[in-house]
């Protein structure tokens, strides 16, 4: 089958919560992981006769992303009831923005194999979450838990500009690093607070007429995203080339499975019946608030990126790896303010503590390693105090016991040793029990010596200082 | 004087009251009246008997209204006491929390004496609606005391209550007043919270008192009045002394006669009384003016989709999940039907089904938003009459006081019963329903003063004057 003669076209729908310490409309905590129903009230239960009344820093966060994301902010707030039932929806309506979302018509750049590409951002609007059903371990019945109604939340929808899976991929990267350095939302994928849905099409590459879309839901990490995206354009390609026709409808991603399958089509879907929600009077987002937000804005990660080429002239590589979450990148920069060389801290980040971290499935956030601590052991290596090889013994003990670098080489004697005179008797000694390399050094294969200061090192137990090992290896080579 | 406790004002209440002793007389007075007239005039629904309970909990510690017996619609939230709004779909249903206007007049020492029956839902004119029973008229029980705060007003024209708060959407405190002879406002909107008042029609409910006298009203509306950080559309504008407007003068004061108001439909005898409530203005001293509200003849049709698609919404939320009535069935689908289709009264359908047509895709734009822009008029109408007017004097209700199941097949007539008192929810201005005499069946005639935003106090004034120059509250309902 020829995907080639099919271009997709991608917009994506994503939810995040946003990080208020109370619910949009009501005070209850918006903490995660409450026991069921602890964390609700007469307003956040819909019950008879509560009103809402709006968070303002929900509003704060949503102008604040919406100029992040290169947004025209609303001149009005106002909010909308979307009416529909279900048990997890206490008003069987959700307070939501339908006409006037509090952002819209903007954009943001990603990157991709092809360079610099700009996704446009349709709108960003405000709404309350719903509850959660829980269907596990009750026999014969649902139970509702409301703990999460009324948290506030930002859904985010984009251009179908997107073209490719890794496109859909690099977009909710860039989307989420930019959100987590707004501080707006923690952007945890497993604990709901980014939520996202794809749409999906497939064209003739060429045509200027959009193919039928299908939704896909239950999306629950963005691997999942990139993955079912491709699935769904294989589909829609195997649907389109045997003469059928895409049927525009919400899809569910199995991901044991590798599958979408069909949830809803069109016709079943749901008039939403959208009003002005009475309740909540609109009012006007004053531009001098709007430009007071845009001065709070911090540095964003693409002007991070670019600072961290410039100043600490990292590959675009690295520096795209490190920027892309906002606390790797405020940990090497932590560890560059403690004193280590930003080209080693990123090396030692990237390549040893992460892969550390892996494969004991920690991040930087459960991880005993301070930045100060690897800035230490950087540095030890640039004082000659150990060798890079055995700062890689000492970093998994780092890890693992969140000792510092300074304590565990003193305690396992990994000092590295310096003192001529033994290393002196050490080469002597290596002299005469290796004399076919030494032959081979003295017929000129200089290399030998490599050999040579191996030995070294074992018989020092790789505390040798190599420079040091190499230069007195080298005298008394030249002496015999 | 003992003995007839019950037929006490606020106002005199609140000087009576000035012991446990007096207290407990006053609310066994109550108490026996209700036990005496209710089973005729069933204004109620609940009666509090926990006087000492009351008692125990409230010292009085100079609270204004201490121990001052309170009669409240079914739709008002009491913390502890079952609030229905006379449906089927609420029995049972306990708030876990008290309205606004419940805690400000606890925190005043009001004693909670009764719910009063309504409408189910505020949805209805007459009170027969209710899924408990039907409310009667207290000067005639062959006919309805008006609705939807048809208990509240027919509890305080009966002398079974000292004074009664209800709830207005589209006149349901003022019809039911002129239909019982009582004062009945509806506030200014915002000027009351609404939080854990039972949604109607959001953009247009009102919490109003109804009472025996002007001054009771401005008393108990002053109580309940100001702003709530706990409902968005309360205003936060100053609440003004309200008593203090209870002066006889409107010398000067402008009055405008809409000519839109007297139109063919209207009872004769209800005109005569209301021409003649203007004269006797004029002779007080005001000048009265015809003015013009041309768009009052869209306002019933406006209403019935604003209200109506509001009401859609609000009452989605009864739907057997979490509280009050459930159709007991093993599947999510049949549950919400059957709950809804038991729980709720033929009216409560009718409404909701008209609000979720308006709302739908394709009628949207032609139904609701079109209700909208003509609201907008309807508000433009008031805003140009007050440039020339301080208030404007009409019939409360068309007629006075109709037989008990005279309209409730034919909801379009019930519906034009509102005719008067829907502009000023959809235009949010207070109006107020001033007892004006009897028809020649002895039927109480009611006539409303429409007041600028927030201009409750000139319209005190005015009923105030009115009031104490003609003496009509003197005369009592035969129970």
């Amino acid at each position: 089958m020829s995907l080639e003669k099919y271009e997709p076209v991608i917009g994506l729908e994503v939810h995040v919560q946003l990080q208020t310490k109370s619910k949009i409309f009501c005070s209850c905590s918006t903490k995660f992981g409450a026991e069921a129903n602890t964390q609700t009230c007469p307003i956040c239960l819909g019950l008879p006769g509560s009103l809402p009344v709006l968070n303002e820093q929900a509003l704060y966060y949503g102008i604040k992303a919406g100029i992040a994301l290169n947004c025209h902010i609303a001149e009005r707030l106002k909010f909308d009831r979307k009416n529909y039932f279900y048990p997890d929806l206490p008003k069987a309506y959700q307070i939501s923005q339908f006409d006037m979302p509090v952002a819209y018509r903007g954009w943001l750049m990603i990157e991709t194999k092809d360079g610099n590409k700009k996704i446009g951002i349709t709108r960003a609007h405000l709404e309350e979450d719903a509850g959660k059903l829980i269907h596990e371990g009750i026999k014969d019945a649902s139970v509702v838990d409301y703990n999460r109604c009324g948290t506030p939340l930002l859904e985010i929808v984009s251009e179908p500009d997107l073209r490719t899976p890794e496109d859909a991929y690099e977009y909710l990267t860039t989307l989420k690093a930019i959100l987590e350095y707004l501080e707006v939302s923690d952007c945890n994928m497993d604990e709901g607070s980014l939520r996202c849905d794809a749409n999906v099409s497939i064209r003739l590459r060429g045509a200027e007429k959009f193919g039928t879309k299908a939704e896909i839901k239950n999306l629950n990490s963005f691997k999942a995203v990139a993955k079912s995206i491709q699935y769904e354009i294989e589909r829609q390609a195997e649907v389109l080339e045997s003469g059928e026709r895409v049927i525009q409808e919400t899809r569910l991603w199995n991901d044991e499975k590798g599958q979408t399958i069909s949830m809803r089509s069109k016709e079943e879907a749901h008039d939403y019946r959208y009003f002005p929600e009475p309740d909540l009077v609109p009012f006007t987002i004053s531009r001098q608030r709007v430009e007071e937000i845009r001065k709070t804005l911090p540095e964003l990660p693409q002007a991070r990126e670019e600072r961290f080429l410039r100043d600490y002239k990292l590959s675009n590589y690295d520096a795209h790896v490190l920027v892309s979450d906002k606390k790797h990148a405020d940990y090497f920069e932590q560890a560059i303010r403690a004193g280590a060389d930003p080209k080693k801290v990123s090396n030692w980040l990237t390549s040893e503590l992460f892969g550390l971290l892996n494969t004991r499935k920690e991040t930087l956030d459960t991880c005993k390693v301070s930045a100060k601590a690897l800035s230490g052991l950087i540095q030890l290596i640039d004082k000659q105090v150990i060798s890079g090889k055995i700062a890689k013994e000492v970093l998994p003990i780092m890890v693992e016991t969140g000792k510092d670098p300074e304590t565990i080489v003193k305690e396992k004697g990994l000092v590295q040793v310096t003192d001529t005179k033994f290393l002196e008797d050490i080469a002597k000694k290596i002299i005469e029990v290796n004399p076919k390399s030494v032959a081979d050094f003295k017929s000129g294969k200089t290399a030998a010596i490599g050999f040579l200061v191996g030995q070294m090192m074992k018989e020092t137990k790789g505390k040798a200082n190599p420079a040091l090992a190499n230069q007195i290896l080298e005298q008394q080579l030249k002496k015999s | 004087m003992s003995k007839d406790l019950f037929r006490m004002t606020l106002k005199e209440a609140a000087g009576f009251l000035s012991s446990p002793e007096n207290f407990s007389a006053l609310h066994k007075s109550l108490t026996d009246r209700a036990g005496a007239v209710d089973a005729k005039v069933k204004a109620y629904t609940q009666l509090n008997h926990d006087g000492k309970d009351f008692l125990a909990k409230t010292p009085r510690n100079g609270k204004p209204l201490w121990g001052v017996p309170v009669s409240v619609k079914e739709n008002i939230c009491t913390h502890g006491w079952e609030t229905t709004c006379s449906s089927k779909i609420l029995k049972g249903y306990i708030p876990p929390y008290d309205a606004t206007v419940i805690r400000k007049l606890r925190d005043q020492g009001a004693f909670l004496f009764a719910k009063c029956n309504m409408d189910e839902f505020a949805f209805g004119s007459s009170s027969e609606t209710s899924a408990f029973h039907p409310t009667f008229n207290p000067w005639d029980l062959e006919r309805v005391p008006g609705g939807s705060s048809g208990g509240s007003a027919a509890c305080v024209a009966a002398d079974e209550a000292i004074c009664a708060l209800g709830s207005d959407t589209g006149g349901s405190v003022r019809q039911p007043a002129s239909l019982c002879g009582v004062v009945g406002m509806k506030p200014t909107y915002g000027r009351v919270s609404r939080f854990g008042l039972i949604a109607f029609g959001s953009s247009l409910d009102q919490i109003g008192p109804l009472t025996k006298n002007v001054e009771d009203n401005a008393i108990l509306l002053g109580a309940i009045a100001g702003h709530d950080p706990l409902d968005s559309t309360s205003a936060n504008v100053p609440v003004p002394d309200y008593t203090k407007s209870l002066v006889k003068d409107v010398k000067g004061l402008r009055i405008g006669l809409p000519k839109d108001y007297f139109i063919s439909g209207i009872d004769p005898e209800v005109e005569a009384a209301v021409r003649e409530a203007a004269k006797v203005y004029e002779q007080l001293g005001a000048t009265i003016k015809e003015i013009s509200l041309p768009h009052t003849k869209y306002g019933v049709a406006v209403y019935y989709v604003v209200a109506t698609a509001e009401a859609s919404s609000n009452l989605a939320r009864f739907d057997g999940v979490q509280y009050g009535f459930r159709y007991p069935t093993d599947n999510l689908l049949d549950m919400y039907v059957e709950t809804r289709d038991q729980g709720f009264g033929q009216e409560a359908k009718r409404r909701i089904l008209l609000g979720t047509f308006v709302l739908s895709a394709g009628y949207y734009d032609a139904y609701y938003l079109r209700a909208q822009k003509v609201r907008t008029l309807i508000k433009q109408d008031f805003e140009n009459a007050f440039k020339e007017v301080d208030v404007i004097l009409c019939p409360t209700s068309p007629s006075t006081a109709f037989k008990v199941g005279e309209k409730m097949n034919d909801p379009l007539s019930m519906y034009l019963s509102d005719i008067y008192t829907i502009s000023s929810n959809l235009a949010g201005v207070p109006a107020l329903s001033v007892p004006c005499g009897f028809d020649s069946k002895g039927l109480p005639i009611g006539f409303q003063l429409m007041g600028k935003y927030f201009d409750e106090p000139t319209m005190y004034r005015a009923a105030y004057s009115y009031e104490q120059t003609m003496h009509w509250y003197e005369r009592k309902p035969k129970l």
